[in-house]
């Protein structure tokens, strides 16, 4: 420390120098990207047509847009379903129960359950959105299993276009949480279990006393990354249904990526973008909130 | 001392970054880079640019053509040039352009006026002068040069309809006249062969809008668009009447099921597998149909001719001129970001020489607008157009070509999606996209009823 002090502000400065190379590759392309998204949101930028030419400043006007357009309406509400659905009951609700099943079993078990759902998880999404589109279509794995019991054919992409995209990203998200509580719940401590066992407690009240409470860290740091991610999915809706049919499973990524390139409204485009910032900012602030431990409160 | 290497090697790699980020290499005047679209069943320009480079290559020593093959449908395509034209290193020197999209791109200022080598270039006079308003924008500079342009009708199985009971050559004289053969294959077929094929919906994107909508639409003397009072035009009866037809083409399952409609690889599905196979009987599709069944094509189908014929898409009640039929085309257009556009001028005249764009035309079965090549022996003996799609150009429409008619036509996909799905009636559907269509271009631009 004290040769800190001794060197004064300029060996301080020296010191900083080798940062710079990192910081200036962070600030080029991290934080401008982001600057330039809500920049673009306040214009008119488009990738063709006199606007890329002349790129003006519109003001709200792409914000005034997007709350009158019953599209954004549309997409903000599939938006939420698919993350509620997909990612917390399926993926929060199932990977905790995953975690808890497997808790306390032999070695052998928790390692196959442990290979079986990380490897849907190492799974490239394109990859992963193929597989379910082989699963789910007319002439797929599905329907001949269920053509074996005699159900008829259908393509469940166009019958059950959401519940399809649901079930691809809990299969495919579930081993993050999984394994994040699965850490959570080696540090719970066996005696306080113990204690309350003896204390009469059933199985279920110690899960609800005493391990869940002890989780509420876990439990608040998953749902957030979990929500995080589940509201940017693209790749993976896009190679199973690209929101259709009739626009059932456009959420806010995938009408950002239709405004953006598909009709070249850069503009309008990145407005999108910032209200899906919004939600997830949203849904995390619920979770903080809800989830803080009470002496903070 | 001790942290000057890491410094500097980070230094290095920034430095590396940057310029892997940036694309170097683009700016040496003797390469041309030329991007085309490789998709689905069009590889003609594949094919074509792969000659002209090693033609271009072995005659002009100094000069390297870097190709650059897009594989994405149309409007995927034309995002990917939009986003090279965004970055002037990145910018190509010839671009295979829509001409759809020529005024879009002129103002956005990708593209570089070729007035002056048009004026200079000895073949200009073979080209057929339907082919210059298409190349032209609207500033009244020349943009590009046509390639080639197409027609739509119906493609049918002259094999199918004949044991269905149907006259053939077949020449329906009315929608009416449509419905009644699909009926008649229905009837004789049962599940085992789709009798009429009508793109819907948005999955196949522009092919539902132009080959599906709107070859009904200009059937009916309605139009999307009023060139004269520059204004669109919603709530027609002709727009209605286009609707009902997709309705019951949908409704009595006259088409392909909805699942199979809605997948976006329909088109390629439909002309590689299951016409060659006797599945479909009737399919409203591009004049091009043919190069999916050709010997360069994907899986070549020489017997095509024995049983596929062409029949003009009747208006529909017969009205005149009897048929009706959609166009487009696209050009070869020059890159305004071209670092020596002279060669980059060379190399377009040479992929479109009476040679290549012979080539070309049979390759891609397009209606040639050379008139050497349109009356030349070779193209003649090759030809895979049909003389009733070629004569189709005296009374085809084009779509309107305006920066709005993207979202326009995405609100046709919609209705046609929310009418053959039954989500909507074809009175419902055409409010809704009237109501779009107000909102796409202001509701002073839209003349309802």
């Amino acid at each position: 420390m004290a040769a800190v002090t001794a060197g004064g502000p300029r060996a301080a400065a020296l010191r900083l120098l080798p940062l710079a190379p990192a910081v200036l590759l962070l600030l080029a392309f991290f934080a401008g990207p982001i600057v330039w998204t809500v920049w673009a949101s306040f214009t008119n930028a488009a990738l063709t047509g006199a606007a890329a030419a002349d790129t003006r400043f519109v003001g709200f006007a792409n914000f005034a847009r997007l709350l009158a357009d019953p599209a954004f309406l549309d997409a903000t509400v599939l938006t939420a379903v698919f993350l509620l659905a997909s990612g917390v009951v399926g993926q929060t609700a199932l990977g905790l129960v995953l975690a808890l099943l497997a808790r306390h079993r032999s070695a052998p078990v928790r390692g196959a359950v442990t290979v079986v759902v990380v490897g849907a998880w190492v799974v490239p999404e394109v990859v992963a959105g193929f597989v379910w589109v082989a699963f789910l279509e007319r002439e797929g794995t599905l329907n001949a299993l269920l053509g074996a019991v005699g159900a008829a054919p259908q393509n469940w992409l166009y019958t059950a276009p959401m519940l399809a995209v649901v079930l691809a990203n809990v299969w495919k998200g579930t081993a993050f949480s999984m394994m994040t509580y699965a850490a959570g719940l080696a540090e719970v401590p066996t005696d306080l279990e113990e204690a309350a066992r003896v204390d009469g407690a059933g199985r279920l009240q110690v899960l609800w006393h005493v391990v869940l409470p002890l989780l509420r860290r876990t439990l608040a740091t998953t749902l957030l990354l979990v929500t995080l991610q589940t509201v940017q999915v693209f790749t993976l809706i896009y190679v199973m249904t690209a929101g259709g049919p009739g626009g059932r499973t456009t959420t806010l990524p995938l009408l950002m990526y239709q405004e953006a390139l598909r009709f070249g409204d850069l503009g309008y485009g990145t407005a999108v973008a910032l209200a899906l910032l919004v939600v997830a900012g949203l849904f995390s602030a619920v979770y903080i909130r809800a989830l803080r431990p009470e002496e903070v409160r | 001392m001790r942290r000057t290497p890491i410094s500097l090697s980070a230094a290095a790699l920034a430095a590396a970054l940057t310029a892997a980020g940036c694309g170097a290499s683009e700016d040496d005047p003797d390469t041309i880079t030329v991007v085309y679209q490789d998709y689905g069943t069009f590889h003609a320009a594949d094919t074509l640019f792969r000659k002209v480079k090693e033609e271009f290559e072995a005659a002009h020593p100094e000069a390297t053509v870097e190709l650059r093959p897009i594989e994405a449908p149309a409007e995927d395509y034309q995002t990917q040039v939009n986003l090279m034209n965004g970055s002037p290193a990145e910018a190509p020197d010839v671009i295979y352009e829509d001409t759809f999209t020529i005024n879009q791109d002129v103002e956005a200022g990708y593209l570089a006026p070729i007035d002056d080598y048009w004026a200079a270039w000895p073949d200009a006079e073979q080209y057929h002068a339907r082919a210059d308003a298409a190349v032209t924008a609207l500033d009244g500079h020349r943009y590009g040069v046509m390639l080639g342009t197409d027609t739509r009708g119906l493609w049918y199985n002259a094999d199918l309809l004949e044991r269905a009971g149907v006259a053939v050559p077949w020449e329906p004289a009315t929608w009416d006249e449509v419905l009644e053969a699909a009926r008649a294959v229905k009837e004789e077929f049962g599940a085992e062969v789709t009798p009429l094929n009508v793109y819907a919906g948005t999955p196949a994107g522009e092919m539902a809008s132009m080959q599906g909508f709107q070859m009904l639409l200009s059937g009916t003397g309605d139009t999307l668009y009023d060139e004269d009072a520059r204004e669109w035009r919603t709530g027609t009866p002709g727009f209605l009447a286009s609707l009902e037809f997709v309705r019951a083409v949908y409704a009595e399952g006259l088409a392909l099921d909805p699942r199979d409609a809605l997948n976006p690889a329909v088109g390629t599905l439909n002309n590689e597998e299951r016409i060659p196979a006797g599945e479909l009987a009737i399919s409203l599709e591009g004049s091009w149909a043919t190069q999916s069944w050709i010997e360069s094509a994907n899986q070549p189908w020489p017997e095509w001719a024995d049983t596929m014929r062409f029949a003009p898409m009747p208006t529909r009640e017969g009205q005149d001129p009897g048929a009706t039929s959609m166009s487009g085309g696209w050009s070869l257009a020059l890159g305004s970001a071209s670092t020596n556009p002279d060669l980059a001028w060379e190399v377009m005249a040479h992929a479109l020489n009476r040679e290549n764009a012979t080539l070309f035309a049979v390759e891609g079965a397009q209606i040639p607008l050379r008139d050497d090549v349109a009356s030349s022996e070779e193209f003649q003996a090759a030809d895979p157009t049909p003389d009733a799609a070629a004569d189709l150009v005296d009374v085809t429409h084009f779509r309107p070509a305006y920066g709005d008619y993207p979202r326009v036509s995405l609100a046709i996909q919609q209705a046609m999606e929310a009418v053959m799905l039954g989500d909507a009636t074809p009175e419902e559907a055409a409010a809704a996209y009237a109501d779009e269509v107000a909102g796409v271009v202001g509701p002073d631009n839209v003349r309802e009823g």
